[in-house]
């Protein structure tokens, strides 16, 4: 099996689905010849042509009101949008047109554009190129919202939401596009929406996490480990919608919460898990659920190790909630 | 003008002339029904503008493709859509449009291609550049009409959108009903450049500015802009100017205008033109018209009825067209 990086899966996946399917098209800045800023469009050019890899102009409105005609259509645009800082831009599309079409047309039109779009810090980024903007979205009822953190799940994570017939806002956690490799099967297989992935069994606490910060947590549980700890790791993919069912079922058994996220504390996708806990299981902790996120601050150029949930931080956490 | 092409012109300006006076009836009933509190949300009247939807319209093949604004009940209808349907939408029923998911600025007609009103000033311009775009992708000769209004202008959509569509070549018409105001604030404090269609030059698309209360030579003008998109992909940005005789919408008295400009440009209105040339130029007696009149009317009352009597969506639906599939939502507990 081939071992790939992130940027290689989405690219692999998007290949095949194009092949396979000739209402698929790309399009976005620089993606068609100069082949993505982060080359996950890399040879669609010259493999699909222009009519179907389409270069636009710097206008993130344009380009996603664009996408959301085409899928009425009956296209299957995957637009992407360069960073995810940029897509405030086109907020107005994604919030008031594309999440509410289906709804508002009483079921007569679907709208189902992937919008992928690279998100998070740790690459010194600064203000716009390191935000974490998902809790937008998933307080838009109409979206879906993805995050994958390896290849093997960006590939068929991305497969799903291409088929689908909903609108996706698919996040690709730019910090490990390279760093983060494995095995990927060639050919096709899909990652259903909505199922989270145990990716450290344990029996003292649970971790509730996505995306880049997979990673952060693995490695905090490392240290944790050492230390003598035993989490649990839930790796969500899915935020929207959640697979609501494996997070309570860990929490159930463990009876300890540490919510692990980039984006800023306050209103982050970690309040609404918080809630979920305390609505629904309430009477099984033992702890009070603790959050580890990004500060209240605008995402800092200079201090974005300070900014971001490093593994000490998370480990630090886990500790704290375990001997609660 | 031959004897043929006389009477053929009479037929059409005939069924031009029921469309613009049927809608006018719709919406006047609307109003009505809208102060006895039967329809909620907000109700944007085109009253006084019929000629432009109707007349730009009729320019279409069925499967052409028409985007309209918030104030869409006359495009609605003009895409061959019914009196029933929009009433019932408008009154939130589950027989109207949108099965009463969506309500006035929000009329859809999937299978006659009508693609919604739309509720966000000028959000709609790029959305119909990619319908515009999926045509010419899978090689039908569809055109895309797009409609906005003067308020539209300066909003970034629209240049986004009119952008794409010049840059693309597509197949596509963009028609501004500029009745003057931005809802209370006349054109002169909103645009810096009234003309609307020097955007054109910048995006390497065509334009045309004429005025709207002709429906025949609003048809006509519109019919050239589709030719082109369709015979050579180049868009064009079309301006009609327009009027409208009641206020932006029902909240809104309008005492921005003076009666006197009020009633200078009814005496320009287009649905009253068309009948008064109906008579002197193609013969058509008074008792014909009023016998048009009468069915419409009876139609529009119909429309009540079967507005009134409809059921409201069951409140289970209230989670029915969140996504594809219901149950794929776990929130739903």
């Amino acid at each position: 099996m081939p071992v790939m990086n992130i940027i290689q899966a989405v690219n692999d996946a998007l290949k095949l689905e194009m092949r396979r399917d000739a209402r698929v098209v790309v399009l976005g800045e620089d993606v068609g010849k100069f082949g993505g800023v982060f080359r996950a469009t890399s040879g669609l050019f010259e493999e699909f042509g222009k009519d179907r890899v389409m270069d636009t102009p710097l206008a993130e409105a344009g380009i996603i009101g664009a996408a959301i005609g085409m899928a009425l259509y009956g296209l299957r645009p995957v637009p992407e949008i360069q960073f995810a800082d940029f897509i405030y831009p086109a907020y107005d599309q994604i919030v008031n047109e594309l999440a509410k079409f289906r709804y508002r047309s009483g079921g007569q039109y679907p709208a189902p554009v992937v919008i992928r779009t690279p998100y998070g810090g740790g690459i010194r980024g600064g203000h716009y190129h390191s935000q974490s903007p998902e809790a937008y979205f998933v307080h838009t009822p109409g979206l879906k919202v993805v995050v994958p953190s390896n290849p093997y799940d960006a590939k068929g994570l991305l497969l799903s939401a291409i088929r689908g017939e909903d609108p996706v806002i698919f996040l690709e956690p730019k910090r490990v596009y390279r760093a983060a490799r494995g095995e990927v099967p060639e050919g096709d297989y899909t990652v259903p929406l909505g199922e989270a992935k145990i990716v450290r069994s344990g029996s003292q606490l649970t971790v509730l996490t996505y995306g880049a910060m997979t990673h952060t947590c693995l490695e905090a549980a490392k240290q944790s480990e050492a230390a003598g700890f035993d989490p649990e790791i839930v790796e969500l993919r899915t935020l929207l919608p959640l697979d609501a069912e494996t997070v309570l079922q860990s929490v159930r058994k463990t009876g300890r919460v540490v919510i692990a996220h980039e984006a800023p504390k306050t209103c982050g996708y970690g309040a609404e898990l918080a809630a979920l806990i305390a609505e629904r299981a309430l009477l099984s902790l033992e702890a009070p659920i603790n959050r580890v996120a990004g500060f209240d601050t605008p995402f800092p150029y200079t201090l974005e190790n300070e900014y971001l949930p490093s593994p000490d931080r998370v480990a630090a956490a886990i500790k704290q909630t375990a001997t609660f | 003008m031959t004897a043929q092409r006389e009477e053929s012109t009479q037929v059409l300006l005939r069924e031009l002339y029921r469309q613009m006076l049927l809608i006018r009836r719709v919406e006047e009933q609307a109003a009505k029904a809208y102060a006895q509190g039967k329809i909620g949300g907000f109700l944007h009247l085109g009253i006084g503008q019929e000629p432009v939807c109707v007349g730009a319209i009729s320019a279409l093949k069925p499967t052409d493709y028409v985007v309209g604004t918030y104030r869409e009940h006359g495009h609605y209808i003009a895409k061959g859509g019914s009196a029933k349907e929009v009433m019932a939408e408008l009154y939130g029923k589950a027989t109207g449009a949108s099965k009463g998911f969506g309500g006035s600025m929000h009329l859809f007609a999937a299978e006659r291609r009508m693609m919604g009103g739309y509720g966000i000033v000028g959000g709609h311009v790029p959305l119909a550049a990619g319908i515009a775009f999926a045509a010419k992708y899978r090689g039908k000769d569809d055109v895309t009409l797009c409609f906005f209004g003067d308020g539209s202008v300066p909003q970034g959509a629209f240049h986004e959108g009119i952008s794409i569509a010049g840059l693309w070549k597509l197949p596509i018409v963009f028609i501004c009903e500029n009745n003057q105001y931005s809802m209370g604030t006349p054109l002169y404090r909103t645009l810096a450049v009234a003309d609307v269609t020097e955007r054109a030059s910048g995006y390497a698309v065509a334009r045309d500015r004429f005025s709207g209360e002709d429906v025949l030579a609003v048809r006509q003008h519109i019919a050239a802009a589709v030719e082109r998109a369709r015979q050579t992909g180049q868009p064009t940005l079309v301006e009609v100017i327009t009027y409208r005789f009641r206020g932006h919408s029902m909240s809104d008295p309008g005492n921005y205008r003076t009666k006197d400009e009020i009633e200078e440009w009814k005496k320009r209105d287009g649905v009253a033109l068309a009948r008064e040339r109906l008579k002197t130029e193609f013969a058509v007696s008074e008792d014909d018209l009023v016998s048009l009149e009468a069915h419409i009317r009876a139609e529009v009352q119909e429309a009540v009825r079967f507005a009134d009597e409809s059921p409201f969506p069951d409140a289970e639906e209230v989670w029915r067209y969140v996504y594809a599939d219901p149950s794929s939502d776990p929130r739903k507990f």
